[in-house]
């Protein structure tokens, strides 16, 4: 299952999503709001896409991980719209048998999606907004 | 031809509107595209990086050709996550 959605992310419902009781393990990640960046005192984030094609790219992502990894299940959900600090801008959770490929996968979904899923954040601090200027998506 | 052309982000506060329509020749490209939008919108040369493209949704070269392309996006280096 992947999701671009506006409202509160649920890490819970998220692995309930993907474990089966052949698994021994869940992967959970969650990326959130944090209050500084680059010495700067951030007041919030805006998070916006373009949303036909961010929702195709995370299903590659998910698709590709399936692929590569021994993993039973995979799901992503990216959030839009304004977030105060602390809350969960994207989760990612993978089941899998064994916990090594559940980390992995994990980690491989979430690196990816942050390069080649079309979404920007703006950030509002102390002073003024800025664009966040991401990575550019590898060669790969 | 024409393409529906679509701006996000910082590209689209440079010009002033998420979208437009551009007539282009046949047997154009991304690039050649690019240079009647920067004539259109002069702030699209000041953004300080090469937008990322997509042609109909998927990532794509400057010098991609435009035939059978409905929708052409601009889009600053993405930063989800």
């Amino acid at each position: 299952m992947v999701r671009i959605q506006r409202e509160p992310i649920d890490g819970q419902a998220l692995i309930e999503v993907v474990r089966t009781a052949g698994d021994g393990a869940v992967a959970l990640f969650l990326g959130t709001v944090r209050d500084r960046n680059e010495g700067r005192t951030v007041l919030r984030l805006e998070y916006s896409a373009y949303e036909d094609m961010a929702l195709q790219e995370l299903e590659r992502v998910r698709a590709d991980a399936l692929e590569r990894y021994e993993i039973t299940a995979a799901a992503a959900v990216h959030r839009l719209g304004v977030l105060e600090i602390g809350e969960a801008s994207v989760a990612v959770a993978v089941a899998a048998p064994h916990r090594a490929a559940a980390f992995d996968a994990c980690r491989f979904m979430i690196d990816t999606l942050k390069r080649t899923v079309p979404i920007w954040k703006k950030e509002s601090f102390e002073g003024g907004e800025v664009w966040v200027e991401g990575e550019r998506p590898a060669d790969d | 031809m024409t393409v529906e052309v679509l701006f996000f982000a910082s590209l689209a506060d440079s010009t002033g509107a998420p979208r437009d329509r551009i007539e282009i020749p046949d047997g154009a490209d991304v690039a050649a595209l690019w240079s009647r939008l920067v004539e259109r919108y002069p702030a699209l040369e000041t953004t300080g990086f090469r937008p990322l493209v997509a042609c109909d949704m998927e990532y794509a070269a400057w010098d991609a050709s435009l035939d059978g392309v409905r929708e052409v996006a601009f889009l600053p280096p993405v930063s989800g996550g």
